[in-house]
Order: structure tokens, then C-alpha cells, then sequence
């Protein structure tokens, strides 16, 4: 309801206003000098809560209080106008961020150098880069003294070196004892740097404490919603037909059906064959393949046991293999083929890409699979001139 | 649940408002919003300042050609400066207002994105104004020295009626941007107004056209807050050394540059359009406040 031509065509209307709960019954505390992330999928609160503790949105009921000196950075850069050069930005930008006049200027040149601008003083901002753009924008935030730092999905900004350098302000300013609320999708960096977090979901807090476990439920509930459907197959039979591959699936080490694995966990995948003919000796092949279409792990009954034995026409058996669960965080897609060896491999029936799985993880270290590494570093023995 | 400083859990966060806060966070705020717009009106433009004194001057050329060829400003002395005057008062009084219609939906990203008093915004858009109006007053300066008006003792006067002025255009602009956030038509709606305003506010019609039609007419006319501003502002500016016409509607009426307070027919009387000023202010402000802590979601 806009105009009051809508207004007036209909007045009965109760102005179309539908009651949205964005939070509800949200409570928690942050402590002095604590790095607390705040997790949740689009559209779980998250950011309406940033900006009720930063002031920008009302609350129709509760309290939250403070102490010391709070500087939100829910949005980089605000009143950065695009025909003015650096200096008058940075100026003004810290004016809206807190600063009196003379304490913006004052840290100009911290911020110019940190943001590694120095070359670009003169261009005005709009022949900045997007990445000079923010880089600026992070730069005159930092130099914001507060004592309770808010800040929203700033981390996903800049090129890798910059990232780095933003990290490295965040420890810093936890070891400085500053207080920081972080809201954020990156698991990585609520494993990193939160020593609590809480998980919200529909305005709730559903989860809250040990950063690892929260990360952990977001994955999680956030995998789940998309519909990871049972993983189980129908259709798509190729081979020779003498059986068929009549169900696939993966459990946990419980046995309990599910596509969603922590790393690090047993993970059994399980295929329930029936023999439409008399095959002898029969291998049950199963493959992992990542996103990228990478083989990740292939592993067969036939390893194990090569000679399987007879099965006769009508008889069903379920192969399973089990194994502990060290690839890297994603979904995969599982290819069961059904082999006979015998001096060339008969290929008797697959299942292609059915059955697909979500591995989560906290700490992925980048490569296709995470184990666990033992490291060490020996001091060489310092040789004489 | 009180809102009061806690020993334990400090001080409460009570969300956005019109005013609370920092004073002087709220006025460098304002001042510096005020500063970038000023200095970007014209910001690519060759002649820069120019054009805000331009504008007006153009106006007024215009506008002496039309009224002289219709002898609206016949026989009335200085004419020429006390049309100046009006539209640069008026010019100040439109930017005021009709920029501040929309400027709380145009600065959405700083209302959604940082803590602020709000006002800071229909504020600096009067501010900007006022950068505007005091440049402006350099082409009067000249132009009254040009046309040999002596300064008077009057003109201490003058500062007060321009914060008269700023203080009605305040509230207007509170008023206008609170609205305009619930109801998009203030925009049409006020840009109608500022029209008629405009040829009811005695700046380009002079006083004695209209008191020519009688009494009762200009005391209606006069309860047009910015008709009586415009009238004492050249009541104290040149004052009333105009020639009077030779038919006089009554006796004891001054014809030209008399005070608002005779020409609506006394001091009691021009208690009624002050009052209107002050409720508007009061308004204004009372409607912004009681907007302001969700201006965000309405955005």
C-alpha cells in the first residue's frame, strides 16, 4: 500500500500487511572479549538480529543491552559516493561509521595504506575496481575503534591475499579482547575464530555453544532442506541383465538410512541384488564421484573376497562395504556396478548415479579427501661454521 | 521493563529514533550529508557555483520581462529587488521542502544500514538549502547596491524573518518525509502545492495589487504564512518608501512594503498565521518521531 489511490479503492483492506516473525524468543548473551558467531540459513533472522543489536531496526518487544562502544559493519563502504576521490570517502565514510570529522582525517592514511591504495589517492571511486572498492570500504571499518564489533558477511569479499589480511584483523582483534558477533555462512571461519556460536532456523535459536557442533547442525539442516532424497534408486539398468542391483543405499555406522555423512564417520554402502540367472562368483563394485566428476574413492567386494561362490536364479543377497568416511565435504554421487570376473571383467548390471550423498565437514583442508595428518617439526641441529 | 542503564548488563539498545543520541555525532552527520550534496549539485558541471546563483537570476530576468510587459510591477518602487528577494526566499523554500519529500527513501541505504538519528536527513536537506540561499544572497547584495537601496537599520531585521522562514520550512520537511514513506503521493501532491505557493505568496503579485480588491481579501490572503514573510521581509528590506497610490481602499492602510502585521489587519491577527508555522513545526516533528524508529521495515 503505496498510494493513497490504494488506500482509498480499498479501504476495508487491512493494509495488506501480513504479520512476518522475523525473531522469536531469541535470547543469549555475549560475553566481554568473546568472538561469537551467529549461523542460519537465508532468511532464518540472522541479519534482522545484527541489526536489532546494531540499532538500525526496532524491537516490537524484548531488550538488549550493552556496554562499551559498538560499531556495526553490516554493510561496507555506506555514503561512499562514487564522484568523489579517496580522501573525501574515506572522510566521509568514517563520519557515518562513528567518527567525528577531524578523527576520520586523521586516520586517513592508515587506512589508504592499509587498503594498499596509496596509487590511486586521486581516481575517483567509480573508476575503482570493485575489489579497490571494498578493500577501502574494510579499511576505514578497521580503523573504527568499538569495543563490540558487529559485523555481517564481510569475509566473503576480496581477492585471496586480501581475505587473508581480514583474517588476520579478525584474530587480531580478538586477541586484543575485543568483543565480536559475526554472522556468517563460512563454516570455516565460525570453526576458526568463534569461541561460541548459535544457529537460528525460522527466527529460533536452535543450536547454541561449541562453534564445531553448531557448524556442524548448520550443514546439516542446511543439506537436509534440500531435499537430499532417501538414498535410494529406481531405474537406469544397463549390463547384461543376469541380476539386478533391486536397491541401493548408504547408512551410518547404526545403521540407519540417511545422505548426510560427517567426515570422519563409518560410512556402509549397501546394494540388495537379485539373481535373475545363476551367476557365479560376483563383484559388487561402488564408486564416489565428487562434483566435479572425480573418482574420488572406488572400492569392491571382489578385494576381499574374489571367489563370491554360485548364486542361484531367484536368490537375493546384499552387499555392503564399509569404510571410515574421509572425503572432503560435498555431494557425491555413488555408481554401484555389479560385475562377474572371470578372465574379462562382464559387466552385469550398474546403477548410475542414483543414490547421492552429502559428506559435512568443519575443517576441509582443500584437498579431495581429509585424513588425519600427524605433523611434526624437527629443529635441524645447528652445525659449527 | 524499564529502559535504564543496567550496572550488569549496561546500557539498553533502544533502536532508531528521530533525535536520541550523540549530539554532536547527529550534527556532523547532518553537516557533512549537507556538505556532499552541496558540493556535488553541480559537480561536472563548467561553471560549478555558478548555476546555483544562475538559476535564480534567470528566473527573475524571465520573470521581469513577463510582469513588465503586463505592469504588474508598475508603479512600484524596487520592484526589481523585492522580486529577487522573493525568489531566492522562495527558491529556498522549495528546495527545502520538495527535497525533502522523497530524501528518507533516497537515503535508504544509509537508514537500513547504520544507527543514526534520523532527522539528520530531512535536516540536511534544509542545510543544503541554506548552502544554496547563502550564496544566493551575493547576486541581491549587488543588485540592491545597483539599484541604490540605502541599508536601514531595519535590516537587523532580516536574519530573524529568514529563521522564521527556515523554521517553517523545518517542520515541512519532517512532516513531508514521514508521509512520503507511507504514502508516495506527497510527491504530486506537494509539487501542486509548491505551484500555487507560489503566485499566492506575494513575491511576483505585489501586495498592492491585491489589497486593490479589498480587505477582506488580503486579510484571507495574509493567513498564507509565507505571504506575511515575504511582506515583512520587504517591509524590513526596503521599507515603505513606495508611493502610494492615489486611491487608497481606507484610511490608515499603507499601501507597498507596509509590516504583515497591517496588511492582515494587526498583531492579533498575525498571531494566526505564526501559529500555523509553529503547529507545522510541532507536527512535522511529532509525526518524524513517532515514524522514526520504523522507517527501516517501511522502506
Amino acid at each position: 500500500m503505496h498510494t493513497l489511490k490504494e488506500r482509498a479503492l480499498h479501504p476495508l483492506r487491512r493494509s495488506g500487511h501480513h504479520q512476518f516473525k522475523a525473531l522469536e524468543n531469541v535470547s543469549f548473551d555475549v560475553r566481554d572479549g568473546e568472538f561469537f558467531g551467529v549461523v542460519g540459513r537465508n532468511g532464518s533472522g540472522k541479519s534482522t538480529l545484527l541489526k536489532c543489536m546494531a540499532g538500525i531496526y526496532a524491537t516490537d518487544r524484548g531488550n538488549i543491552w550493552i556496554t562499551g562502544r559498538m560499531s556495526p559493519f553490516i554493510e561496507l563502504g555506506v555514503g561512499f559516493n562514487p564522484d568523489l576521490a579517496a580522501r573525501d570517502n574515506v572522510v566521509l565514510n568514517g563520519i557515518m561509521l562513528g567518527l567525528s570529522p577531524r578523527e576520520a582525517r586523521a586516520r586517513y592514511d592508515h587506512v589508504i595504506e592499509f587498503a594498499e591504495l596509496e596509487e590511486f589517492q586521486e581516481l575517483k571511486l567509480k573508476n575503482y575496481s570493485s575489489g579497490m572498492h571494498v578493500r577501502l570500504a574494510f579499511s576505514v571499518a578497521i580503523q573504527v575503534d568499538a569495543d563490540v564489533l558487529l559485523i555481517d558477511e564481510v569475509l566473503a569479499v576480496g581477492d585471496a591475499s586480501f581475505q587473508q589480511k581480514c583474517f588476520d584483523v579478525f584474530n587480531r582483534l580478538r586477541d586484543e579482547g575485543k568483543t565480536i558477533v559475526l554472522v556468517t555462512h563460512d563454516m570455516g571461519a565460525v570453526s576458526r575464530f568463534c569461541h561460541r556460536a548459535i544457529l537460528l532456523e525460522k527466527g529460533e535459536i536452535v543450536a547454541e555453544g561449541d562453534p564445531e557442533a553448531v557448524a556442524n547442525d548448520y550443514l546439516e539442516l542446511n543439506f537436509n532442506r534440500e531435499g537430499a532424497a532417501p538414498a535410494t534408486r529406481a531405474g537406469g539398468w544397463r549390463g547384461s541383465g543376469a541380476a539386478r542391483i533391486v536397491d541401493a543405499w548408504c547408512e551410518s555406522s547404526d545403521g540407519a538410512q540417511t545422505a548426510m555423512f560427517r567426515q570422519g564417520g563409518e560410512l556402509r554402502f549397501c546394494a540388495r541384488v537379485e539373481f535373475l540367472e545363476a551367476v557365479d562368483d560376483p563383484a559388487l563394485t561402488v564408486e564416489f564421484e565428487n562434483a566435479e566428476q572425480v573418482k574420488v574413492l572406488v572400492g569392491s567386494t571382489a578385494y576381499d573376497e574374489e571367489r563370491s561362490g554360485r548364486f542361484e536364479a531367484g536368490e537375493q543377497a546384499t552387499f555392503s562395504l564399509e569404510f571410515t568416511n574421509v572425503m572432503a565435504p560435498g555431494r557425491y554421487n555413488v555408481i554401484a556396478t555389479l560385475s562377474r570376473l572371470g578372465h574379462r571383467l562382464e559387466l552385469i548390471d550398474r546403477s548410475d548415479r542414483e543414490v547421492s550423498i552429502v559428506v559435512t565437514a568443519t575443517r576441509a583442508q582443500g584437498g579431495v579427501v581429509d585424513v588425519p595428518i600427524r605433523a611434526s617439526i624437527e629443529r635441524g641441529v645447528e652445525v659449527a661454521p | 521493563m524499564s529502559l535504564v542503564v543496567d550496572a550488569e548488563l549496561g546500557a539498553p539498545i533502544r533502536g532508531p529514533s528521530a533525535l536520541t543520541g550523540d549530539r554532536r555525532r547527529f550534527w556532523n552527520l547532518t553537516f557533512t550529508i549537507a556538505r556532499t550534496e552541496f558540493k556535488l549539485r553541480f559537480y561536472g558541471s563548467v561553471l560549478g557555483y555558478v548555476w546555483t546563483v544562475m538559476r535564480p537570476l534567470l528566473m527573475f530576468g524571465v520573470l521581469m520581462v513577463v510582469y513588465s510587459l503586463g505592469k504588474l510591477g508598475s508603479g512600484i518602487k524596487d520592484y526589481p529587488v523585492m522580486l529577487l528577494s522573493g525568489i531566492v526566499l522562495f527558491t529556498f523554500f522549495t528546495e527545502a521542502t520538495a527535497g525533502a519529500v522523497g530524501c528518507v527513501v533516497a537515503r535508504e541505504s544509509f537508514v537500513r544500514k547504520i544507527q543514526f538519528p534520523r532527522l539528520a536527513i530531512p535536516l540536511s536537506v534544509v542545510l543544503t538549502a541554506l548552502f544554496n540561499l547563502a550564496v544566493n544572497f551575493v547576486p541581491i547584495i549587488i543588485f540592491t547596491a545597483l539599484e541604490g537601496v540605502r541599508p536601514r537599520l531595519s535590516w537587523l531585521e532580516l536574519p530573524l524573518i529568514v529563521l522564521v522562514l527556515i523554521f517553517f520550512a523545518m517542520g515541512l520537511a519532517m512532516l513531508l518525509s514521514a508521509l512520503y514513506v507511507r504514502a508516495r503521493d506527497i510527491a504530486p501532491i506537494w509539487d501542486v502545492v509548491i505551484q500555487v505557493l507560489f503566485y499566492v505568496s506575494l513575491l511576483l503579485i505585489p501586495i498592492e495589487k491585491i489589497g486593490a480588491h479589498g480587505r477582506t481579501l488580503l486579510h484571507i490572503w495574509m493567513l498564507n504564512p509565507l505571504a506575511d514573510l515575504m511582506e515583512q521581509y520587504r517591509h524590513a528590506f526596503i521599507g515603505s518608501n513606495a508611493p502610494r497610490p492615489p486611491t487608497t481602499p481606507y484610511p490608515g492602510w499603507h499601501f507597498g512594503g507596509s509590516s504583515a502585521a497591517a496588511a492582515i489587519g494587526g498583531y492579533a491577527e498575525l498571531a494566526i498565521p505564526m501559529a500555523l508555522i509553529v503547529i507545522v513545526f510541532v507536527l512535522g516533528f511529532v509525526v518524524f518521531n513517532r515514524s522514526a524508529p520504523h522507517i527501516a521495515d517501511n522502506l
